[in-house]
């Protein structure tokens, strides 16, 4: 058990030294998802099953979703193109890919040999979490919920854009962007994000 | 708790050293993250569950801080057209 963290631990260490030294923003996210699925596995040796299988689910997988999307919608134009085709050369994906392993051969060896986590940390399972978070902290439960709430909002408001902005534009650049011939002509470039982009500052 | 020590020096230093908004958006992340591991570790180590609780509000917390700062970087990369934290320094409308 003790060699699984520490594993886990290197992993989510080295993971991190490299997303953060990445010129390149989306290789940085691949390997910052892999130091949170090994920060994941750390938690899982340390007797927290709960909050393991919530730092996938939350981290991994809803946050860094929403970093994909925002560097997605920020259309890095003609990085972009270049970019798909790095994706597609095995050496982009080979790192990440190997660090997973690295975790799937725990997971898969923590599973084989059926030892349950925390022998020698004490085990805390989600009913206890449940029973402490609605009980003595329930009012920090409702503090989270309002802080959710003001972030929904602030979020919002910091991405909503004027009206009045593309309403004031000429009617002819208007249609000009409403025309299909240049959507199809923008496609037909290649630049998918572009697209997307038009489409969504002429619905506002 | 060592894992946790470097976790957030690295995040520190990523935050201190970067200039994309983005990659300073991920330093908090690693930071957070980091913190949340201490916490887990210390409820672990004391069986108590209030380690994990303290992690799940710091997750709430993450989920909106980086809500917030989405559209802050695509606000300025409206504003500016580069993710560059020095575009933005000059904090006048």
């Amino acid at each position: 058990m003790t060699a699984a963290f520490y594993i886990a631990a290197a992993v989510a260490i080295l993971a991190t030294i490299i997303a953060l030294t990445r010129l390149n923003t989306v290789h940085a996210l691949l390997y910052l998802v892999v130091s949170l699925l090994a920060v994941a596995v750390v938690f899982y040796t340390l007797g927290a099953v709960f909050v393991a299988a919530l730092e996938v689910i939350v981290y991994a997988g809803a946050i860094m979703v929403l970093f994909i999307f925002v560097v997605m919608l920020l259309n890095l134009g003609k990085r972009a193109e270049e970019m798909e085709r790095l994706l597609l050369s095995p050496g982009m994906w080979i790192g990440p890919a190997a660090l997973a392993a690295v975790l799937i051969a725990e997971l898969a060896d923590l599973l084989v040999h059926g030892r349950l986590p925390g022998v020698e940390p004490a085990m805390v399972g989600p009913k206890q979490v449940g029973i402490a978070l609605f009980g003595p902290y329930l009012i920090g439960v409702e503090l989270a919920s309002i802080l959710l709430l003001g972030g929904l909002i602030g979020a919002y408001h910091l991405g909503w854009r004027k009206p009045e902005e593309i309403e004031s534009k000429p009617e002819i650049q208007r249609k000009e962007v409403r025309d299909d011939s240049h959507r199809a002509r923008v496609a037909a470039s290649g630049d998918l994000v572009r697209v997307g982009t038009d489409r969504t500052s002429d619905q506002a | 708790m060592l894992l946790a020590a470097i976790l957030f020096a690295l995040g520190l230093i990523g935050l201190l050293t970067r200039r994309n908004v983005v990659f300073t958006l991920m330093s908090i992340e690693v930071m957070l993250n980091a913190a949340g591991l201490a916490f887990v570790a210390a409820g672990s180590r004391w069986a108590q569950p209030d380690g994990q609780v303290v992690f799940l509000f710091i997750l709430a917390m993450a989920a909106a801080e980086v809500s917030v700062g989405l559209a802050l970087v695509l606000g300025i990369y409206h504003r500016f057209h580069v993710l560059d934290t020095d575009a933005a320094s000059g904090m006048k409308g």
